[in-house]
């Protein structure tokens, strides 16, 4: 037997949402960095469904292309953050980083 | 002859881009340079004038032809040439003659001014345009001399431009002149629609097919210009203003030949002016006016140079007057010697300043150096000015056998055998003036006892580079009038002169009676002196108190005092409605021209203003922001019913 397709949408929502309210709310810039990730999974999660449903392999192979992106996304975002962190002498505050504030 | 006229011009430009581009360097040898140069165009000069002579009484000029081309566009073609007859042949002598004297004279005058290389670069430009305009054979070359001789005017005016009264004497010589030059340039423009062609012989050959109510205006048009450029009613007032250049540029440019540029146009189109009747007697009329009313303002004056100018105002009305009673020759033959008796005035009356100026700043006394009251014995500290002051002063007063005597005086027997009564009795009362204040002059300046501290104030005379020329202008004044001018009406002027006005003037040539000759010589005589003698009883023997003749006439004498109050009108009527004017559309530039620009700028500042308010540079508010958009194009794209397609 199988999963619905509804049951794996639902779950995919809470997660992007729970990423959105993550990325939204918190300010430690790690957490918003997962958040984001959590994010990126819940579309997989849906492309892996819908690539079920339909009996079409292609949304699965997709899924491989951002995981690789995703990982590489991650090394260069990390690293963007170990540099924030030495230039505001510690701090993982989001809120500190206000360059752009007009 | 005609394969080295080119030279004329040429040599005073190369002076004055040579003395322009390297002048810094080469110090005082740009007086050398510009000598030189002048002096070469001199030669080249008498060497026109021999050509001219040898060639006798030939018709038409001489030599008309083109050494440049210059302006080709369609139908309109304009060369570079020049018009070689008597006339022109006079002028160049008279420009570059008093042009090489004046050279000279400046080394010695302007020996201590920082400025040295800076005016012997416009003093050959002038020489260059007025050359230029000397030997033009068509109008829009005589137009480009007649502008280039009003720039140099105006840089020259303004030489000593860090003092204000010298750079707004100069505008006021520049705008006054764009006045003349518009009605000019209007004439040219009408010469061209109606004659096709700006050539002189051209227009002249088609001056009688033209229409005589289309001829009045255009030549009352070239006429506005010659009012302008030379100093005439109602365009005079620069003039005297203009002494606030340096001397010699008073001497060369606004006594001897720049403001006599407005006669020799006139002579010049004469063959169109004799077609004219009403414009003849306009220029007759004006110049008479301007005659005496300039003379009228010079008795009152105390300013050594602007005596010299009125007086000059009232000479060239003089030539005014002669070329409107149709005696052309006789105004040229006045513009003749009257360049070199009012140059030497003029050098006089710098070498004067030169010497007094630096007797009061030794002294340390700060009265006014060009002031005539100041002054006073001065012939016993300077013998040669005052000796040739007094010669140039009895040839303008007209007496006998000094050159103003005989240019004078044919001026004036013209206007009575031409029946000319008023404009004669005008002509003799302006000669009484002119003796008058020529003297007052003279006896103020040089004779009775110093009015200033003698013995702190020690004059001496000029240096030989400045009494040379004087003593030349002098024997000039001397001789330049019976040399040429005796007997009257046959003398060698007239003859050389008659080929180009005599074709042009035709039969109308009355001859006068020798008893009638000798009547009139006598009457002007007569009034001259009796001027001398009003000025000697005045100021010399102090018989007649000048204070109690001015308390007598309160009102007539405050009215010469301030020159008619003609500037003070010109200020009302002209100058202050028009800054009002130029006020008004200066508001209404900033206000609402640059109102409009700046206000798109402070409304796009104000927008700024408000909507940066949006970056508030937290990364959580832009997640927002993008997440909400996100759900509104989502929620407004299903509820469309974009997704049930």
């Amino acid at each position: 037997m199988s999963v619905p397709l509804n049951y794996a949408l639902a779950l995919a929502a809470v997660l992007f949402v729970t990423g959105l309210a993550g990325v939204i709310l918190r300010r430690n810039i790690l957490i918003i960095f997962m958040s984001i990730e959590l994010m990126l999974n819940a579309t997989n999660l849906n492309l892996v469904a819908f690539s079920r449903y339909f009996g079409n392999v292609n949304g699965q192979i997709f899924v491989f292309f951002v995981l690789v992106v995703a990982a590489a996304e991650a090394a260069v975002g990390l690293a963007i953050i170990v540099s924030l962190v030495r230039h505001y002498k510690d701090s993982l505050n989001g809120d500190e980083f206000n360059l752009l504030k007009g | 002859m005609q394969s080295l006229i080119w030279i004329i011009p040429v040599a005073p430009m190369a002076a004055a881009i040579i003395n322009g581009v390297l002048g810094k360097k080469l110090g005082k040898a740009t007086g050398a340079v510009g000598i030189l140069a002048v002096a070469i165009s001199f030669v080249m000069a008498l060497y026109v004038l021999a050509g001219v002579m040898a060639a006798g009484n030939h018709e038409g000029p001489l030599a008309d032809g083109p050494f440049y081309q210059w302006i080709v566009s369609g139908a309109f073609n304009v060369q570079l040439g020049y018009y070689i007859d008597p006339l022109a042949a006079v002028m160049l002598i008279v420009v570059t003659s008093v042009s090489l004297l004046v050279h000279i004279y400046s080394v010695g005058y302007m020996a201590n001014d920082g400025s040295f290389w800076r005016f012997f670069c416009y003093l050959p430009l002038f020489t260059f345009a007025m050359l230029m305009l000397v030997l033009a054979n068509n109008f829009l070359q005589l137009f480009l001399g007649w502008e280039g001789v009003g720039l140099c005017s105006y840089l020259l005016i303004g030489f000593w431009y860090n003092r204000k009264s010298a750079s707004d004497a100069a505008m006021k010589a520049f705008i006054v002149n764009r006045v003349g030059d518009f009605g000019f340039t209007i004439g040219i423009i009408l010469i061209w629609l109606t004659f096709g062609s700006l050539s002189f012989t051209t227009v002249f050959d088609k001056a009688s097919t033209v229409e005589v109510g289309f001829l009045t205006m255009i030549t009352l048009l070239l006429f506005v210009g010659a009012c302008g450029k030379s100093a005439q009613i109602p365009l005079y007032t620069w003039l005297p203003d203009a002494m606030e250049g340096p001397t010699p540029v008073s001497a060369l440019i606004h006594a001897a030949t720049m403001v006599t540029a407005g006669v020799y146009m006139v002579a010049r189109m004469y063959p169109l002016f004799i077609h004219t009747p009403v414009t003849l007697s306009v220029v007759a009329w004006v110049g008479g006016i301007t005659a005496i009313f300039a003379a009228s303002i010079g008795l009152v004056q105390n300013d050594i140079k602007r005596i010299l100018a009125y007086s000059t105002v009232s000479q060239l009305g003089y030539m005014f007057l002669a070329l409107g009673v149709v005696v052309p020759v006789s105004g040229i033959f006045h513009l003749f010697t009257h360049a070199f008796f009012k140059g030497l005035l003029f050098l006089g009356a710098g070498s004067v300043i030169h010497s007094v100026e630096h007797a009061f700043e030794h002294a340390g006394v700060h009265d006014d150096p060009q002031n005539i009251q100041n002054m006073g014995g001065l012939r016993r500290y300077m013998p040669w000015t005052a000796g040739t002051f007094l010669i140039a002063c009895l040839a303008i007063s007209g007496i006998f056998p000094f050159a103003g005597f005989w240019s004078k005086d044919e001026i004036l027997t013209g206007a009575f055998v031409n029946g000319q009564y008023a404009l004669y009795a005008i002509g003799l009362v302006t000669a009484m003036m002119t003796a008058f204040y020529m003297f007052r002059e003279y006896f103020l300046v040089f004779e009775g006892t110093p009015r200033f501290d003698t013995h702190h104030v020690h004059p001496h005379e000029s240096p030989w580079w400045m009494v040379g020329p004087l003593a030349v202008l002098a024997l000039l004044s001397l001789v330049a009038g019976f040399a040429v001018g005796a007997p009257p009406e046959h003398g060698l002027f007239r003859n050389f002169l008659d080929p180009v006005f005599a074709p042009v003037l035709g039969a109308e040539h009355p001859e006068t009676a020798f008893v009638e000759t000798l009547i009139l010589i006598g009457a002007s005589l007569l009034i001259a002196v009796i001027g001398i003698y009003i000025a000697m009883m005045m100021y010399l023997r102090r018989a007649w108190s000048p204070q109690a003749v001015s308390a007598r006439f309160p009102r007539l004498y405050d009215l010469l005092y301030h020159k008619w109050y003609l500037d003070e009108i010109y200020d009302a009527a002209i100058v202050q409605p028009t800054l009002a004017f130029a006020r008004f559309l200066w508001g209404f530039d900033s206000g609402v021209i640059d109102g409009m620009v700046n206000g798109v700028g402070a409304l796009i500042r104000w927008l700024g203003q408000g909507l940066r308010r949006l970056q508030t540079g937290s990364v959580g508010n832009y997640a927002l922001g993008m997440s909400l958009g996100l759900l509104v194009i989502l929620g407004s794209l299903l509820l469309s019913g974009t997704f049930h397609g």
